[in-house]
């Protein structure tokens, strides 16, 4: 199996589902003459010309419609949203035009277009090209939501998105573009199932995209023997895998890279409390960003994301006394 | 060929079936008035009583294969490119036989037969749409064209200029319509855009642009078909302006009071169905006798739409879960 890094797995999977599926176009700022800011589109332009690899100017809006116009009409559009937060002037067309067109349509329209954005913190892009804001898309039905974690987790299911008959959010955590994998480009992943990096018995961690690695880290150190789910899908989540999780180990901490409020997390602890009331040995938690915006300085900016130091305090107090541990935030006064 | 093309190949050429659409629409327009007003149907509705004539006129040029993005001031419209009032009716009624099932309402209409995509109740929100059916059109090959068509209100939204700006640079198979109807929402346009002639915005893009009368369907269909002809050549986007007015308020609470004194009767003498009167007179040689006979006749055939779809079935629970996604996924 060849290894690479997450950039090019996501360049070879456009690539791979271009040759094999001619509808398939893909547009954006910047992707086609220069292949990309993160180089996620190298080598399209030259492969499959300009009609199907084009360069936007810098409208969102437009083009994110585009998209949503052309896919009614049979094709399959992949557009990059270089950093999500500029989805904010795009979001009408894709939460109010495009996730609205099956039913709108009264089922006759389909709008199989993949919305690619790389999102998340830790590189020092500061407010505003550094959140992950999943809860601007997650919220919205007829959107379906994935967000990978690694090469092959970016591989697989950017191909399963773009074979999809329904719009897709593939949230890129930016910060694991350069991180090497080996990819099996046979290996098919599915929309709505997650994946058991590390299994284990005392507790279960669900995570999504960096906070996988970041789970996976703290998983490695820690004394209890920790079963690691990457969510891969937020919407629709993998209830069944979660479950099957909870109901072995009796404990349930997720991961999130976002602020507290309004977080997916929320709706898996929410369901597996639901579910599990009574037969969990600990309280469910969430660890998550403080509900502030992300610090630009590299010290601060550390202290916001979660990370393994902070994970395993968690997970260690949450073993010990099994009531949920204050954030760092709270304990230190702030 | 359903009923719906049927309609559709009815007003092609023949100004005495497009005097009739334009009669059916406005008999259209003032029972779903009366309907709301009488609290028959709920929510809000957006009527286009005089703007008649650019409905038909566009209608009558574009090919079924031709995909027209139109708002939520589009019933006109819908009926012009062939939906029937039953389909028409039923889904402003809520009912299980609308178009959408009795799920869209007033603002969502739709018939991918006829080339009319679900229509846009969020201003500006289908000229991306638009666009993005001609990027698909051009990617294919074919000769197919889109049609967006808008208010003028449309105009001072990012999504007017993006799409333009857009449309022009890849040389895409669209034609833009701004509806010029004189008022945005409940504001005059002249209190919200320092140009009284909003085709000029256009200039800015490169691309052709011009404003015509769209009181006249002579008129409009000839700017249209120009356009038209321009996109599906592979000569790229047009703006045209029709310069039209709302004879009604913007929404069904909404009397138009704000509108100055003399202005609605000044239009009204230039009404589009007066003139499709005229027309079909002259030279589709109706006489008075039969104007009389063909408008009491649709009048009743309405009443009798209504009748249809008070009657119809209301869409059971279950359609509420169904094309949210391509198949259904509990969650």
């Amino acid at each position: 199996m060849p290894a690479m890094r997450v950039r090019q797995a996501i360049a070879t999977a456009l690539a791979d589902e271009m040759r094999t599926d001619p509808t398939v176009i893909v547009f954006g700022e910047d992707i086609a003459a220069a292949e990309g800011p993160f180089k996620t589109s190298e080598g399209l332009l030259e492969e499959f010309g300009p009609i199907r690899v084009r360069d936007t100017p810098i409208s969102e809006m437009a083009f994110t419609g585009a998209a949503v116009g052309a896919a009614t009409m049979g094709l399959k559009p992949v557009i990059e949203i270089m950093f999500m937060e500029f989805l904010g002037v795009a979001l009408d067309q894709l939460v109010t035009e495009g996730a609205k067109m099956r039913y709108l349509s009264n089922g006759k329209l389909s709008v199989p277009m993949v919305v690619r954005a790389s999102v998340g913190g830790g590189l020092g892009f500061g407010g505003q090209h550094s959140q992950t804001l999943e809860n601007w898309v997650a919220a919205t039905p007829g959107l379906k939501v994935l967000s990978p974690s690694d090469a092959q987790s970016a591989y697989s299911l950017l191909r399963a998105a773009i074979q999809d008959p329904d719009p897709v959010m593939f949230l890129e955590p930016r910060i694991t573009y350069a991180e090497r994998g080996e990819v099996d480009t046979n290996l098919k992943m599915a929309i709505g199932k997650a994946r058991v990096v590390k299994p284990g018995k005392d507790l279960t961690i669900v995570a999504l995209g960096q906070m996988t690695n970041i789970a996976r880290e703290a998983a490695a150190t820690n004394g209890a023997d920790i079963e690691v789910i990457d969510l891969c899908t937020i919407v629709p989540w993998d209830k069944k895998t979660v479950f099957a999780s909870v109901k072995k180990t009796g404990r349930l901490v997720v991961v999130e890279e976002q602020p507290e409020s309004g977080g997916w997390g929320s709706e898996i602890v929410a369901a597996v409390s639901a579910e599990f009331f009574g037969e969990l040995k600990a309280a469910p938690i969430r660890i998550t960003c403080p509900n502030v915006p992300v610090p630009y300085n590299g010290g601060l900016e550390a202290r916001f994301l979660p990370n393994p130091t902070e994970v395993n305090y968690q997970i260690d107090q949450l073993m010990a006394t099994g009531k949920a541990p204050q954030p760092w935030w709270i304990r230190e006064g702030f | 060929m359903s009923k719906g093309l049927e309609r559709r190949k009815a007003i092609l050429s023949d100004p005495v079936a497009q005097f009739e659409r334009a009669v059916e629409i406005r008999e259209f327009e003032n029972q779903v008035n009366a309907l709301f007003a009488s609290g028959t149907i709920r929510g809000t509705t957006h009527l286009c009583l005089g703007q008649e004539a650019l409905a038909i006129g566009l209608a009558s040029v574009l090919r079924t294969d031709d995909q027209v993005s139109a708002t939520y001031r589009s019933h006109g419209i819908a009926l012009a490119l062939g939906l029937t009032t039953e389909s028409a009716m039923a889904e402003i009624m809520g009912k299980a036989t609308g178009c959408c099932g009795g799920l869209g309402g007033s603002m969502h209409l739709f018939d991918l037969e006829l080339g009319l995509l679900p229509t846009s109740a969020i201003i500006g929100g289908g000229m991306p749409i638009a666009a993005g059916v001609a990027l698909a059109f051009q990617v294919q090959g074919n000769d197919r064209v889109a049609v967006a068509i808008f208010g003028d209100g449309a105009t001072n939204i990012g999504a007017f200029h993006e799409t333009l700006n857009l449309a022009a640079i890849w040389k895409l198979p669209v034609v833009f319509i701004c509806d010029n109807n004189v008022y945005a929402e409940y504001s005059r346009i002249n209190l919200t855009t320092p140009i009284e002639d909003l085709h000029i915005r256009a200039e800015s893009y490169a691309m052709p642009h011009y404003a015509l009368d769209g009181m006249d369907i002579d008129v409009v269909r000839e700017g249209i078909q120009s356009a038209v002809d321009r996109a599906r050549s592979g000569g790229g986007p047009t703006l045209i302006e029709a310069k039209t007015y709302r004879f009604a308020g913007h929404s069904r609470a909404d009397q138009a009071l704000y509108r100055p004194e003399g202005e609605l009767d000044s239009w009204k003498s230039r009404d589009p169905l007066l003139l499709l009167e005229e027309r079909a007179k002259k030279i589709g040689k109706m006489s008075e006798s039969d104007v009389a006979d063909m408008k009491a006749r649709i009048a009743k055939e309405i009443e009798a739409t209504v009748a249809l779809c008070q009657s119809a079935p209301e869409p059971s629970p279950k359609t509420m879960f169904e094309n949210i996604w391509s198949r259904k996924v509990s969650q």
